[in-house]
């Protein structure tokens, strides 16, 4: 608690900082259609107070007023009933289970590799390059194909949506992962070799509890990726469903209040679940007796 | 009747760098008596690591043969002949000190109990009994070294490497840990082999001293201790001591390793 009352008024300064560019941004902005509008309809030009008050309230903003975005988001959560398919919290959670089970397989798969990669010389030879090679690729190029082609196959909804975020998020992975996986120094490695322990033993005893650090710190990134991937993959594919689809379907129709209060909530998913994975972090580090004080042993 | 432990003959280890080979071992024979505590003492590079390390399985010789309770290197290890304690604790942090001294007994597959027996009776032995739920980093330096040590002793391995297991503690911390580990060898009747680079701490502890000095890496003499099993720390101070400590120091400096 210390510690967060120490941060509080720092982070509130910025928050309120942003907040008054923000609102100075929406007037000037959205000011030019006002004007337009007052020439069009051959009416004196609105004054300064007017003009405020005029391009925060604008069906279509260039740049929505803060209130506006907070306002479309609680009415589109808290007073829709969540089933309804204009409720953002029914696109988020289409977006969220794509995400988790992106996240889930790319952890897996991210694991695996480096697991073959520490202990297998012809696999750290050949596969390192080629998941690095993986990552050079842009996603919105590979995106619409993996949809196609699943869908040629037979596989659609939730499973090729769930496979770009994992085409994303099992690189940090594979990286942590090795890099934990050997970290050990030599005298732990010695040590083991000194008991006769077999490979097995070695991994389970200490290299996988060594790793563990590493695997955390690179899953924060993974799941943020993640859910990225997901939105990605919704938008070339005509989803109908989902942040990416609500973002997609905003633009179309120029409403950029819709647009963004589906960023926000895919800022604020984001933020929850990078959260909850350094709750796990923090809670297993502990539960593995770690020093208080957070320092790296 | 005492029985050879650890017998080298013409043992030579070469190390293949890019700067051409390095003569870490060059044909050294050395005979380790059952019950005997040998010190290995010289500069860097002398080869007293690399001979612990032969002796472990942890390095091949190229040259030359040793044998290990009768046995390979290999076999030793495989039948788990020897403990063996590094410069560093090396104790795993997420492990308090009980779990620790638990690993190798996990590895080596003793039923719980015998490891909570286990655990009990080593952790007696190095005056840690009050500390087996700790983890390392509640325990300083030297607790931590007592700790692998007991590590090192939890299984039945009748030799004990330990490679400047004090190297990295203050010289009151280590009196008394040479005290405590003179105990410990007292009361166990294990072999020890301990390389160290301090000549107080190699003639205070040892029956047997091997002086060695580098390129190549070599025994250059062999001291048996003539002082006596009961060693208080003041030993240090009388002449007999002194002149074991004169003749290590004549060994070293005739090994003109000092061009640094």
């Amino acid at each position: 608690m210390k510690a967060s009352s120490g941060k509080t008024i720092p982070v509130l300064t910025v928050i309120a900082i942003i907040v008054a560019i923000w609102y100075a941004c929406v007037v000037w902005m959205n000011a030019p259609f006002e004007y337009d509008r007052a020439e069009r309809a051959k009416t004196e030009p609105p004054g300064f107070s007017q003009l405020i008050s005029k391009t925060m309230a604008q069906e279509r903003p260039v740049l929505p007023a803060p209130h506006q975005v907070f306002t479309e988001i609680y009415k589109t959560t808290v007073l829709k009933k969540i089933t309804s398919k204009r409720s953002l919290v029914y696109h988020a959670w289409i977006t969220l289970s794509a995400t988790l089970l992106g996240f889930i397989i790319g952890t897996a798969l991210g694991v695996a590799l480096a697991v073959g990669i520490v202990h297998n010389r012809a696999m750290d030879k050949s596969v390192m390059p080629w998941v690095i090679t993986s990552q050079t690729i842009p996603i919105l190029a590979i995106a619409p194909m993996i949809i196609v082609v699943l869908n040629a196959a037979g596989i659609s909804g939730l499973l090729p949506k769930a496979l770009i975020s994992t085409y994303l998020s099992f690189f940090p992975v594979v990286v942590g992962m090795v890099k934990g996986l050997r970290s050990p120094d030599q005298a732990q490695l010695d040590l083991m070799h000194t008991y006769s322990a077999s490979t097995a033993q070695s991994f389970w005893k200490l290299r996988w509890p060594s790793s563990m650090p590493y695997l955390f710190t690179s899953l924060k990134i993974a799941v943020a990726i993640s859910l990225v991937g997901a939105i990605v993959g919704e938008m070339p594919t005509g989803a109908v469903a989902g942040l990416g689809a609500r973002l997609l379907a905003g633009s179309y129709y120029g409403q950029t209040i819709q647009i963004w209060s589906a960023l926000f909530m895919a800022a604020a998913l984001a933020a929850v679940l990078v959260m909850i994975v350094g709750f796990a972090h923090s809670y297993v580090l502990r539960r593995m007796g770690e020093k208080p004080e957070g320092v790296a042993a | 009747m005492t029985e050879t432990v650890v017998s080298a003959k013409d043992l030579s280890l070469t190390f293949e760098t890019n700067d051409g080979p390095v003569h870490a071992l060059s044909e050294v024979n050395l005979d380790v008596e059952q019950g005997d505590f040998v010190s290995f003492i010289g500069p860097s590079g002398c080869g007293k690591t690399t001979f612990l390390r032969v002796i472990a399985d942890l390095e091949k010789p190229t040259g030359g043969t040793i044998s290990v309770n009768g046995m390979s290197p290999e076999d030793a290890r495989l039948a788990r002949a020897y403990g063996y304690v590094f410069q560093a604790a090396s104790l795993l942090p997420w492990r308090t000190i009980e779990k620790n001294i638990a690993v190798p007994l996990e590895i080596m597959g003793y039923t719980k109990a015998d490891q909570q027996a286990r655990i009990e009776r080593v952790l007696n032995l190095v005056d840690l009994s009050n500390f087996g739920k700790k983890y390392p980093w509640q325990l300083s330096g030297g607790m931590q070294q007592r700790a692998s040590i007991a590590r090192a002793l939890a299984f039945d391995a009748d030799l004990l490497l330990m490679d400047e297991p004090f190297g990295a503690l203050d010289e009151i911390v280590r009196d008394h840990l040479n005290e405590q580990l003179l105990q410990l060898w007292d009361t166990t009747n294990k072999t020890i082999c301990f390389v160290t680079h301090s000549i107080p701490e190699a003639v205070y502890l040892s029956t047997k001293i091997v002086v060695m000095s580098p390129r190549p890496g070599r025994v250059t003499d062999v001291i048996d201790s003539t002082l006596p099993k009961e060693r208080p720390l003041d030993i240090r101070e009388t002449p007999e001591f002194l002149a074991i400590a004169a003749r290590v120091r004549d060994g070293l400096r005739a090994g003109h390793s000092y061009e640094g």
